[in-house]
């Protein structure tokens, strides 16, 4: 029985998929349909999750049944007991459907913020480095060992505990620990383009260090770091919702998928009596795991593109 | 050699290659026919499909290839047609290969004689102890110094042009009855080249192996083939033996291939004395951090002239010109422009001091940044030194495409990647007479192209100088283009200047004993050359030749 669940579910994605392509290639002007229709199923399938979750982080207040903070006299709910509530409501009467989209879009869109200042620092101190080389570069690369080799999590919490709890403090913190990675790739990136002889005329030229940087180097470093960001995304993704989970991250009455798997993860001990009660903590953790899927069979493809192997 | 048997057939073949997702006919129907003991020349320029023919020799297409039709016999065993387990059986055993770049094939990770015995003993020819001495016997042949311990060393080990021999060697490990040669010498010096010509002809005479000697260079071929077979964009031109191909050959495109080097513009007046040289190098001695490099170069380069320096790999060069424009600060010594000092550092110079000085590079591919658009690749430079926007430099641009023969409407807007090689290199020259510069650095310009494209950028270098009154440094070691193109010469060897002055004195002799060693070794299109060089430098044996380089 359960097989022919997971077969169905599998059937419907990839028609989905199939189906979104076929828009994709025939709604798109030339060029982009070109691009479109060499797109593999799984990418498809990727696309068009993460435009599902963009579009209900986007309008939440316009998908949700009730306010982010509602509370309900009507607590514990399964999915099924209350016409009212879908998937039922938590410990304290809110409802979980209303949570789960509310709590995407915090969550994706702390994420993003966080992503995009990771990569915006950790890009330009690669190139940084890569470009002038010599004491800055030393430096550079240092500190970010000297960073790298604490563990992100537990370096994480300790700063934030430093800090003080909120939001920006959270993304700053996260951010720096994470343009660390971005760092490694993106001065790895430019210091294989630095040497090349078109650098050299430019230099030659007089050209100063942003025209290098932004005109030269940042084309030729734009397939891979891109790549790298939908994998950082992920990894971001992950540990706010870690952070979350540990009381760090997103604070109530601010809804996160984080925190709630871990609000309702005691369900989980009731596997043995009832799944319906145990499904309730693995709703928000499968939108995590669907989300971080998905952006991954999208960065396979455009990797797979930028890498430039065929087949 | 013809009364030998037939080794390799080949009918009717017809190759296919893939771009994107459609298969383009890349060889036509070319027919192949190679004796036991003969040595064939695939020549023709890059495109021609002289290596994908060499590896269908061997039943082997690269990736993106296949054969769509004909059919290639080796000893009367169907290559196309023969299973994975049959080729196995014979690649490596029967026929070998000889890369280009010995340097990238060993594998850097394992001794050279590791890997030599490696193919006898997957054949079971013979055993670990049994190859190893046959290996040291073979190197011996090869005329490599020290054969007894040469190969317990590794690849990076030994010198370019020993590698290439071991790799020859370690092709013969199973006396193979064809061997694959893909342009074995195109990476090595003048100098090396010549030993690694003579022992590889010495030892496929020696086991009477026949052999397909793939090149772009007619000299060479000369040298080595006893039938020449020329090749133009996959379809067969003429073959023919190889003295009546040099001597007499039938059609216009051979013609003309022989005809490139004998490319020589009308000699310039001589400089007025007393003349300020536009750049002129004053006892410049440089370093690679403490390992010095560059001892105490002078010369001087003079408006409109061009002044070849000429040179084995690691002759200092290149680092002549990184000193010029300020790359590598000298350790000692100065640069002058029109009389001024330059300061050491490029960081240093103004403007209008870079401006005066460009260059261009040997690669075209990695001269030109492939995602920028040639409208900027020639735009930037304009916009830079001149200031010109908008319009003006639009038209600047464009009046420079003119200049270097591209038309302005097809190729201003395209990617360095939708250009040919020669095109390319076309476009390096844009970028450097953007900035209406006094002077050029030509590092290598043509090596990496054929020939006849070869000579058109030569060409084009030479009206330009006449146009503009530009001034050439002209770095090569390919003594040809320095004959056609050159009004004086310096010599260096080991970071120092061994000879200099006027071509015409140059090439007459008495020379330096280093120049007249490097004029001696550019191959001539003779097929007697060789032989008759090795005779005259009284080396018989190999191990002398070497013995012989000053």
């Amino acid at each position: 029985m359960i097989w022919l669940y997971i077969a169905l579910v599998f059937v419907v994605a990839a028609a989905a998929a199939w189906m979104f392509r076929f828009i994709l290639v025939s709604a798109l002007p030339r060029q982009g349909s070109l691009l479109m229709s060499s797109m593999p199923l799984t990418a498809s399938f990727g696309l068009l999750m993460i435009l599902c979750y963009v579009v209900l982080a986007v309008f939440s207040p316009v998908f949700a049944p009730y306010g982010e903070a509602e509370v309900f006299d009507k607590f514990n709910a399964l999915p099924g007991d209350d016409p009212r509530f879908l998937l039922g409501t938590d410990q304290i009467g809110r409802d979980l459907l209303t949570r789960l989209i509310y709590g995407g879009r915090n969550t994706i869109g702390i994420a993003f913020v966080t992503t995009v200042l990771a990569f915006l620092l950790g890009a330009m101190m690669g190139f940084l480095a890569a470009t002038v080389g010599g004491w800055l570069d030393q430096l550079l690369s240092r500190t970010v060992d000297a960073l790298m080799a604490i563990p992100q999590l537990i370096f994480a919490l300790l700063l934030i505990t430093i800090f003080g709890q909120s939001t920006i403090n959270m993304i700053l913190v996260i951010a720096v620990l994470d343009s660390t990675r971005v760092f490694r790739l993106a001065r790895a990136v430019a210091v294989n383009i630095v040497v090349m002889d078109y650098i050299e005329a430019a230099q030659l030229r007089g050209e100063r260090l942003p025209y290098l940087i932004f005109r030269e180097i940042l084309p030729n470093a734009t397939a891979p770091l891109i790549a790298e960001f939908g994998l950082r995304f992920c990894f971001v993704f992950l540990l706010i919702a870690s952070l979350s989970f540990l009381g760090l991250g997103i604070q109530p009455p601010l809804a996160d998928w984080g925190t709630m798997v871990r609000d309702l993860s005691q369900f989980i001990n009731f596997a043995s009596f009832d799944l319906l009660i145990a499904s309730l903590p693995l709703m928000p953790a499968g939108a995590i795991a669907l989300l971080t899927v998905s952006v991954n069979f999208v960065v396979d493809w455009m990797l797979h593109k930028s890498s430039g192997l065929k087949e | 050699m013809t009364d030998q048997e037939l080794l390799i057939k080949i009918r009717g073949l017809k190759i296919e290659g893939r771009s994107e997702d459609t298969w383009n006919e890349i060889v036509h129907g070319v027919d192949l026919d190679l004796h036991r003991g003969e040595v064939m020349g695939l020549i023709g320029e890059s495109g021609a499909g002289k290596s994908t023919i060499g590896l269908a020799a061997m039943g082997f297409t690269r990736d993106g290839c296949r054969i769509s039709d004909g059919t290639i016999e080796f000893d009367g065993i169907d290559l196309r047609n023969a299973s994975a387990g049959v080729k196995r059986g014979l690649l490596g055993k029967r026929i070998a290969y000889v890369a280009q770049s010995a340097a990238a094939s060993f594998n850097p990770a394992h001794r050279l004689i590791d890997q030599h015995t490696e193919a006898p003993m997957i054949h079971g020819v013979s055993s670990t102890k049994e190859s190893q001495e046959d290996a040291m016997a073979l190197y011996e042949r090869l005329r490599l110094p020290d054969p007894e311990n040469i190969g317990f060393r590794y690849p990076h080990q030994v010198s370019g042009g020993q590698l290439q021999r071991a790799m020859t060697a370690m092709a013969m490990s199973c006396r193979p009855d064809l061997i694959i040669f893909d342009e074995p010498t195109t990476a090595l010096d003048v100098t090396t080249q010549i030993e690694v010509l003579a022992a590889i002809r010495d030892i496929v005479e020696q086991f009477n192996t026949a052999a397909i000697y793939i090149t772009h260079d007619l000299a060479v071929v000369a040298q080595m083939a006893d039938t020449i077979k020329v090749l133009l964009k996959g379809d067969e031109v003429e073959a023919a033996d190889t003295r009546t191909m040099l001597s007499a050959p039938k059609e216009d495109y051979t013609k003309s291939l022989w005809a490139v080097r004998s490319f020589s513009p009308p000699p310039k007046p001589p400089v007025p004395s007393g003349e300020t040289p536009v750049i002129s190098v004053n006892n410049v001695s440089a370093a690679y951090g403490v390992v010095p490099v560059l001892f105490d170069v002078n010369f001087n380069i003079y408006r409109g002239r061009t002044v070849a320096v000429v040179g084995e790999s690691g002759s200092g060069k290149s680092t002549t010109a990184r000193c010029i424009t300020g790359l590598l600060p000298p350790t000692k010594g100065q640069i002058l422009a029109d009389g001024e000092p330059l300061p050491a550092n490029y960081r240093k110079r103004n403007r209008e001091q870079l401006r005066q000085a460009q260059m261009i590079y040997q690669m075209a591919d990695t001269a030109l940044n492939p995602k920028v658009r040639i409208s900027e690749i020639i735009g930037r430079p304009v916009q830079f030194y001149t200031g010109l926007t908008g319009n003006d430099r639009r038209k600047r641009v464009e009046a420079l495409l003119e200049q270097i023969e591209l038309d302005p409407a097809d190729y201003y807007n395209r990617l360095p990647t939708e250009l040919s090689g020669g095109q390319k290199q076309r476009i390096g020259i844009a970028r450097a007479l953007a900035a209406e510069p006094k002077f050029i650095i030509c590092d290598e310009v043509t090596s990496a192209l054929d020939q006849l494209v070869a000579e058109g950028i030569l060409k084009l270098l030479d009206k330009l100088q006449r146009d503009l009154d530009l001034a050439y440094m002209f770095i090569t070691h390919d003594l040809a283009t320095v004959r056609s193109i050159a009004d004086e010469v310096v010599v260096m060897k080991q970071g120092k200047v061994v000879e200099q002055g006027e071509k015409e004195q140059m090439f007459q002799p008495p020379h330096h004993p280093y120049t007249d060693l490097l004029l001696s070794s550019v191959p001539e299109m003779d097929p007697d050359w060789l032989t008759n060089l090795l005779k005259e430098r009284g080396v018989e044996n190999l191990g002398d030749a070497a013995a012989a380089r000053i």
